[in-house]
């Protein structure tokens, strides 16, 4: 059971961790369909 | 360049591609008094929402070689006419300059978007949820006629040990990511179907930004457990002739016998495949979502298909299709691995008595395993020299 427990936090902890790798690697889901020349902010 | 040899070319692949089975449903509409332009005929079955064979307008985007000089009426921009611009819009077949370049920003019309959300919010859900719905009633039917399937005799009181921490781990990785990406996935899929009547839109859109973070997120942890428990329990579902005479037993589930089986009896493996290559297919219809438009796979999957089963499938795809087809593919599978996951965590939990332990602490009964599992049991005694348990 401490096992189920552990790998279902694990889960949790890999999903917090995604984006957060994600972007190191320079991808982010905002930058999909926007150019530089025609962002806004 | 031999243009002979490229027309030729072009004509076979045209017939190639505009000779499949549905074509046959667009009856050849003679053209000739319009001069090959689109006639009442074309329209009212458009409006009927009959098949029309688009290709006399698709294809027909403008040959400079064949267009009326540009002295003449029809030739003022070069023999490419306003309509034939238009038309290779309308069917994506030019290559624009935009603004914001991106795989999918050229793309100014693509009218299967309907089609796609026509079938995702009818016969996806539809189908879908009858066959999730479907295999609860079956199980709840076969658990009032065969019940709880029970250790013969009782247990024994002894161990054995079944799965490693490692192992456990992986499995529930998987199982615990899996459950929360198809819980996900279905508030997705049918929220705004059944959930916002319900519970209203207010309420439904934190619900459902945050399944989505989630479904998003949790599918890394999905592909590490599936790599995991492929790595560690492949060479255990290697199908062997034993497979057969337990498959030919029924499992000895409705004769209450128990056919001979290693640490995976048939239907136990029938699971790991199924969960593996629909596994993999989910994930990788998933990146495809995941990453838009960056890793299609459609196109080449149907060129792949094409040329092995000689369908003709379309390879020419739009970016947005590619997305519709792995929305729709992803979709499905999904709900296959629902349905066999559901019945499998119904034989791990209320269906079999002394199954859960086996995920739940490592350790199962030794009679539970010389029923079920006996040349298992065999196997692990030989190694230990003697000793039942662990
Ligand atoms: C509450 C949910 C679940 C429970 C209680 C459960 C229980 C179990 C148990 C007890 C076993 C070991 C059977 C044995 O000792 O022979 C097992 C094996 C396995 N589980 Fe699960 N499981 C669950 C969910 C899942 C999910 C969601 C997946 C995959 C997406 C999965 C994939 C597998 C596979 C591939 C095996 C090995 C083959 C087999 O025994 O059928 N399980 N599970």
């Amino acid at each position: 059971m401490k096992v189920m427990i552990g790998a279902f936090v694990a889960a949790l902890v890999i999903a917090s961790l995604a984006p957060v790798v994600l972007s190191q690697f320079g991808w982010s889901s905002a930058e999909q369909a926007i150019s530089e020349s025609v962002r806004l902010d | 360049m031999n243009f002979k040899l490229l027309g030729a070319a072009v004509v076979a692949l045209t017939v190639l591609a505009f000779s499949p089975a549905w074509a046959e449903e667009a009856p050849a509409v003679d053209r000739t008094a319009t001069g090959g332009a689109q006639t009442l005929e074309d329209i009212l079955r458009r409006q009927e929402q009959l098949k029309v064979d688009e290709s006399f307008r698709s294809e027909n985007l403008g040959d400079p070689a064949r267009a009326a000089p540009m002295t003449d009426q029809l030739g003022t921009r070069g023999g490419v006419s306003d309509a034939e611009v238009w038309r290779s819009i309308r069917y994506n077949k030019i290559d624009p300059t935009v603004q914001s370049p991106g795989p999918a920003n050229g793309v100014m019309i693509q009218d299967e978007g309907i089609a796609w959300y026509k079938l995702r919010e009818g016969p996806v859900i539809t189908y879908g949820g009858l066959a999730l719905l479907g295999i609860v009633v079956l199980l709840v039917v076969f658990y009032f006629v065969r019940g709880k399937i029970m250790i013969d005799g009782g247990p024994a009181g002894t161990t054995i040990e079944r799965f490693k921490a490692i192992e456990r781990f992986g499995h529930w990785l998987l199982a615990g990511s899996f459950i929360a990406l198809g819980l996900t996935g279905l508030i997705t899929l049918m929220g705004r179907s059944f959930l916002i009547p319900v519970i209203g839109a207010d309420a439904f859109a934190p619900l459902a930004a945050g399944s989505k973070w989630l479904h998003n997120n949790i599918a890394w942890a999905f592909m590490l457990g599936l790599v995991m428990t492929f790595v560690m329990w492949v060479t255990h579902n290697i199908p062997s002739k034993l497979d057969w005479q337990w498959i030919k037993a029924g499992g000895g589930i409705f004769t209450k016998s128990h056919p001979p089986a290693k640490k995976f009896n048939a239907g136990q493996k029938i699971i790991f495949w199924t969960v593996m290559l629909l596994g993999v297919s989910v994930s990788l219809s998933g990146l495809s979502l995941l990453f838009p438009f960056q890793m299609p796979m459609f196109a080449d999957t149907f060129g792949l298909i094409n040329s092995i089963l000689g369908t003709s499938l379309p390879t020419d795809l739009a970016p947005h299709q590619e997305m519709q087809y792995a929305n729709i593919w992803h979709s499905i599978v999904a709900f296959v691995m629902m349905v066999a996951i559901i019945a499998h965590i119904y034989i791990g939990t209320v269906g079999m008595e002394g199954a859960f332990d086996a995920m739940g602490n490592g350790q199962v009964d030794i009679e539970w395993a010389r029923q079920h599992h006996d040349l298992w049991v065999a196997e692990v005694e030989a190694r230990q020299g003697k000793g039942g348990s662990s």
